[in-house]
């Protein structure tokens, strides 16, 4: 099993009151203040710094734009400082969001240029970016799977064919495709897609060619078995076993000495961060044509709904999007899991809303030291499959 | 009710449904984004002194949704196919808002078949510190309540919407969606349009609510600055669906303007 551990970086100091609508596209930036923002962004990179100290595989950062609920527009800048100040951790970026930008190769050339100063720690994230992000980018939801396929192939092209090459797409267009540099890792960074599920991305993230860890995040419990099965599927119906690090788990997680205390010591932040931080109308979530119209059905009957309601730590916990206790709860339960679904790749969000530095750091240090040397052994490649 | 028929052409590829109902002159209907809704009260009025022809724009209704639909002008050109194919001459053009945009955009590409033009609370430009309202941040609900004025029938669209069936709600994301992807951005205009404009040198009249929250009046007023003889009627106590909302004034402006020619 690999771990890493991911950082949202949302705006903890804003008044939760202010929040009421939504912490999204149009809740106005006069509720951030860059003083206290400064003092954030610090502290955050500290804690993914000691991520690193602390032994963990990787340590992650992500892309979203005009929201309370994580201040990191540009993602590959905060990878870079990163770069700098960490010794063994990958580098996960997860991901940019592809189809927002008008000239995927600065994608290409953030990535390689990480990958380079690295000497090789970076994994690509690639994401279409969630809806709320199509309001605020106004870039138009209809064309964000096509962008999102056109820009990949963009990208790959430049990292993997000698340039200059010519792309030519129906949103993209490039006379000389040259990049430099080239990516050190050979042929490329590992690439890993975020996603809810949706079947065509596992069919496209699991195909042969391609192979790409499935990173279902944010889901309810079932949800995650049942999309990591349909993965393990497709890939048996492609001919091949799905590895363990073909598949992963993002999700909030918290540790502490015994059960009781682990939800009393997170009860507050992981309630803000769902009933909150997250808070969008559906509207903001799900402009046309971000999902197919049948999809679009589905996740409003789904997702919206179950969203409508409060959310207490409770019901989080009950259905497997909040992961809380001991360690030896903890470790139980994602041994439970793993044996379910077969991932390989562990990816934790070890603060979450308002959770303060201490805690944060309590959590991920007990998780290192009284977790992950329990699960190391399981979410390995068997040995038939190493073959 | 005037008697009408529902008939499917397929153009450029693209199977095509379309109403048609009554006697006289050709008139020629384009839809807003919420599609044409059956033979409604205001195409049976229209139908007492026109030949009526109301077509779903492709991705729209029980149209076909084609791969080349990418944007308002692929639009345009697929109404001068559509004409030509049903070998319509002397046409009076409607378009309401997403339709009224579809319509300039035909009649500046060619007006060989165009006798008139009314455009009602049409999108198509910007007028620059006049905001629009965004109706993809709305919910259905906050949607009806801008759009029209008066707040009972605001009520009453709401409270049908839900008791649509699986079919008109799977229609209803179809017209949405269509409309999202031509008009995101720039939003529900086309930054071109305004400069050639005036071409339209056919007798156009130009409807607007003065209660419109989507496009303020202000839009009308730029409309009618930028078409060479147009009329301007601005209906009070209306919202952005004139011939939802003020039929009688709607028709009275339209039968003035077709009366030109």
């Amino acid at each position: 099993m690999q771990f890493s551990f991911f950082h949202l970086m949302p705006y903890s100091a804003v008044n939760l009151e202010a929040i009421k609508h939504t912490a999204w596209i149009n809740f106005s930036n006069s509720n951030y203040d860059p003083k206290k923002g400064h003092k954030l962004y610090n502290r955050y990179l500290d804690e993914l710094e000691f991520a690193d100290e602390l032994g963990f595989d990787g340590i992650c950062v992500n892309e979203h734009h005009q929201t309370a609920y994580g201040i990191m527009p540009q993602p590959s800048l905060l990878a870079g400082a990163l770069s700098r100040r960490t010794e063994n951790a990958k580098i996960c970026i997860l991901g940019r969001a592809l189809p927002l930008t008008e000239n995927p190769l600065s994608i290409a050339e953030e990535y390689a240029m990480i990958d380079n100063v690295t000497g090789g720690r970076l994994i690509a994230g690639f994401v279409r970016g969630i809806g709320c992000e199509y309001h605020s980018y106004m870039v138009n939801p209809a064309n964000s799977l096509e962008r999102f396929h056109e820009a990949h192939d963009l990208i790959l092209q430049a990292w993997t064919q000698p340039g200059p090459t010519a792309f030519e797409g129906k949103h993209y267009r490039f006379q000389y495709v040259n990049m430099w540099p080239r990516p050190y890792q050979e042929p490329h960074p590992p690439i890993w897609i975020p996603s809810q599920g949706s079947a065509e991305t596992k069919d496209w993230a699991s195909h042969p060619d391609r192979k790409y860890t499935m990173l279902m995040t944010f889901s309810p419990i079932n949800n995650v078995i049942r999309n990591m099965n349909a993965y393990a599927e497709k890939c048996e119906e492609y001919g091949y076993k799905c590895q363990p690090h073909q598949l992963g788990w993002a999700l909030p997680l918290y540790v502490a000495e015994t059960d009781e205390k682990a939800i009393e010591e997170s009860r507050e932040h992981i309630q803000n961060f769902f009933n909150k931080f997250v808070l969008a109308p559906t509207e903001y979530r799900m402009p046309p044509g971000y999902s197919s119209i049948n999809s679009y059905k589905m996740i409003l009957e789904n997702k919206m709904k179950f969203r409508e309601q409060f959310l207490s730590i409770e019901m989080l916990m009950d259905n497997g999007m909040f992961i809380c206790g001991s360690p030896s709860t903890v470790a139980e339960k994602l041994e439970e899991y793993q044996e379910a679904m077969g991932y390989g790749n562990l990816v934790i969000m070890g603060q979450f809303a308002t959770l303060d530095h201490e805690h944060t750091k309590k959590s991920m240090q007990m998780f290192s030291e009284e977790v992950m040397p329990k699960l190391r052994h399981i979410g390995v490649p068997t040995v038939a499959a190493a073959e | 009710m005037t008697s009408h028929k529902a008939e499917i052409i397929t153009i450029n590829g693209c199977d095509t449904e379309y109403l048609r109902g009554g006697k006289g002159p050709t008139l020629l209907f384009l839809h807003g984004a919420g599609g044409i809704n059956g033979w409604a009260p205001y195409l049976d009025a229209l139908a007492q002194g026109y030949d009526v022809i109301a077509p779903s724009h492709p991705g729209f209704g029980r149209s076909e949704d084609p791969d080349w639909l990418d944007s308002v002008s692929d639009m345009a050109f697929f109404y001068l196919d559509f004409m030509e194919y049903l070998e319509l001459q002397d046409v009076h053009l409607i378009g309401n808002s997403l339709g009224g945009w579809i319509a300039s955009e035909i009649v500046i590409r060619g007006d060989e078949r165009i006798k008139s033009l009314t455009l009602a609370s049409a999108a198509g430009i910007n007028v620059v510190g006049v905001p629009m309202g965004d109706i993809f941040m709305w919910s259905n609900e906050e949607a009806a309540r801008k759009i029209f004025f008066d707040q009972e029938i605001a009520n009453q669209r709401i409270a049908a919407s839900e008791t649509m069936d699986e079919e008109q709600k799977d229609v209803q994301l179809k017209n949405y969606f269509t409309t999202g992807k031509l008009s995101w951005n720039p939003r529900f205009h086309n930054p071109d349009l305004s400069k050639w404009l005036h071409r339209i040198k056919v007798p156009t009249m130009i409807i607007w609510g003065e209660n419109d929250e989507i496009f303020p009046a202000a839009y009308g007023e730029a409309y009618n600055a930028l078409i060479p003889g147009s009329e301007l009627r601005i209906i009070p106590e209306c919202g952005h669906l004139p011939h939802q909302e003020k039929l009688e004034e709607f028709l009275d402006a339209v039968h003035s303007n077709t009366s030109k020619t």
